[in-house]
């Protein structure tokens, strides 16, 4: 068991440093003398210089890779240039929307998408299972943005029963911030529930399937029973591991919801980066986003191995 | 493949009607946007302010914009740059995933590389990879297909290696190589061929993840420049006037979802039909 986890762990660390790799490599592709954007337009030749020679940017490019490898492996991920701070507490500053837009996502998304998938598998081929088929496929059809905006209009503007933007004041109450999470969460676990129905239902396929459920009925026990006890229980693993996986996606895959709805997370941070030529921040948030991913993947492999003893591989 | 078994393809690929119905809407909007500038009542970029935010009338139908433009005439006319990059798209990482997908599933001592490499790149959010590709390498139509088919060139390379550790080990394979066939040979035309349908269906799926993703980055002002009418951007320079204006951001986004969802029933159509085995999987 040991050493199966110690491959993964290898392959997760090799995974890190070929996301940390590409993205290096590729920002330095991007047009533009980093230090130059640094200094802005007032800047002079001599200024230009100078900093490059601080932030070693005149140095080859391989050993410019060495040096910044050493640092993000020391938990440095640089400097923001617009927002003035390291960028790991520009990340943080924006952590709280984030991480709660993501797990209300998720909810949502697994209350739409584990009774769906399972209404599906057990009346597999009626009308009801075609109907979840076709209404998975339509969330999985509607761009979040376009969606966000319509609930907005309707909701926020015609109803005004919540908030049209923002995330309240930095002082307020919890709750009151949280409140304006409802919306954006609600698009996101929509659009996000298709995803886990599929599994859901291929999950519960495989496990109706099975000698043990056959023995179940054998023995009168209800069918409710049966679907739910039996068969859900048996049929978890996969499910856990996609809502898993949906969630760590969620951190960086929720920035078109974020921006609609004005909310300051991450990806809200992304898109201004990205717009700004931010580079040290674009970088620094796909390295720890990708990690937050890894790690979860890593979460959910050490539980697999934990709580099923045939998983060996 | 001969008129028979073509005709007997498409009868299989129709029986579910709701499949047929998809093919038929795809079919029409390709056509509308190819059709575009004979179709469309007006022309995409005529101005007359004096018609600006218009609600859907007999004259238009779906209303006009902020500049008095008609909103059908833009969106059929949309549908070129929407489909066209989904095209692309589709196209460019079909040919690098099937590529890539085959090396590693036949040539094992390059497997681990390249799924490794597979792994790096899903482990951040398509649209994530997305926008910072377009950042860097700047933000056009053309960069937009080549960020796109790098971020679902991974998938395509997952679903053609594993066909393809399948069907290197059958029997005719090994025959094959037994006899002295090339590998080139091997590869093209017996494990390609084999594993052709995995692609296919790959290929529908993926034309609606690039229609969606190329709209998103649109939203985002990361994709093509605004002043192309594409789906995204008439929703992205619309959505100041959804209060008022409804219909500029309804009618595109409806554009999107039908031909996203028509592609997605359709490639759930082809699965069914090549491989009955995977239906379980929806």
């Amino acid at each position: 068991m040991l050493t199966t986890l110690a491959r993964k762990l290898g392959g997760m660390i090799t995974v890190m440093f070929l996301v940390a790799t590409m993205v290096f490599f590729l920002t330095r592709l991007a047009p533009g003398d980093p230090a130059a954007l640094m200094l802005g337009d007032q800047a002079t030749q001599a200024d230009i210089e100078q900093l490059r020679k601080t932030y070693g940017l005149d140095q080859p490019l391989l050993v410019q890779y060495g040096l910044w490898l050493k640092e993000v492996i020391a938990g440095n991920l640089g400097q923001s240039i617009f927002l003035q701070r390291p960028v790991l507490t520009a990340i943080g500053e924006r952590a709280e929307p984030t991480f709660f837009l993501a797990l209300f996502s998720i909810l949502i998304a697994s209350l739409i998408g584990i009774p769906a998938g399972i209404i599906s598998a057990v009346w597999r081929g009626g009308r009801s299972d075609q109907a979840v088929s076709a209404g998975a496929m339509l969330a999985a059809s509607i761009p979040s943005f376009w969606l966000g905006l319509l609930f907005i209009q309707f909701f926020s503007v015609t109803l005004g029963w919540f908030p049209v933007a923002g995330y309240g004041d930095p002082g307020a109450p919890l709750a009151q911030r949280l409140y304006h999470l409802i919306l954006p969460a609600t698009v996101l676990g929509i659009v996000n529930s298709a995803l886990i129905t599929r599994f859901t239902r291929a999950s519960m396929l495989d496990v109706l399937s099975e000698d043990f459920v056959r023995t179940a009925r054998a023995k009168g026990l209800s069918e409710s029973r049966i679907v739910l006890r039996h068969a859900l229980g048996n049929a978890l693993v996969p499910i856990i591991t996609v809502v898993g996986l949906t969630a760590a996606l969620l951190v960086g895959g929720a920035i078109i919801t974020e921006t609609v709805f004005g909310l300051p997370g991450i990806g809200n941070l992304v898109v201004s980066a990205v717009l700004r030529r931010d580079y040290p921040v674009i970088q620094g948030a796909l390295i720890v986003i990708a990690g937050i991913y890894v790690m979860i993947n890593f979460a959910i492999d050490v539980i697999y191995t934990l709580v099923d003893p045939r998983v060996k591989t | 493949m001969n008129p028979i078994s073509a005709s007997l393809f498409l009868r299989r690929l129709f029986r579910r009607r709701l499949v047929l119905f998809a093919f038929v809407v795809l079919a029409l909007i390709i056509l509308l946007a190819i059709l575009a500038p004979l179709v469309a009542p007006y022309s995409p970029t005529g101005m007359r302010v004096i018609n600006r935010l218009k609600p859907p009338s007999t004259l238009h139908w779906f209303g006009t914009d902020e500049f008095g433009r008609d909103v059908l005439s833009r969106i059929i006319h949309g549908g070129r740059a929407s489909l066209g990059i989904g095209m692309a798209v589709v196209v460019t990482s079909m040919l690098a995933g099937t590529t890539l997908g085959l090396v590693a599933g036949y040539f094992r001592s390059l497997d681990a590389l390249i799924m490794r490499g597979v792994d790096a790149m899903m482990s951040l959010p398509d649209i994530l990879l997305a926008i910072f590709l377009v950042a860097v390498l700047g933000a056009s139509a053309g960069n937009v297909v080549l960020a796109l088919a790098i971020v679902y060139t991974p998938r395509v390379v997952r679903v053609v290696r594993g066909s393809t550790l399948v069907v290197r080990e059958l029997p005719f394979v090994e025959a094959a190589r037994t006899l002295g066939v090339s590998t080139w040979q091997i590869l093209t035309r017996h494990i390609l061929l084999n594993v052709a349908s995995p692609i296919l269906v790959q290929a529908t799926f993926i034309f609606a993840y690039a229609i969606l993703a190329e709209a998103g980055l649109s939203f985002l002002g990361a994709g093509v420049p605004p002043e192309t009418p594409t789906w995204g951007t008439m929703i992205a320079s619309g959505q100041q006037f959804a209060d008022r204006a409804i219909w500029v951001v309804l009618f595109p986004g409806l554009a999107i979802v039908l031909s996203a969802l028509s592609l997605q029933l359709l490639g759930d159509g082809l699965r069914d039909m090549l491989d009955p085995k995977l239906r379980k999987a929806l």
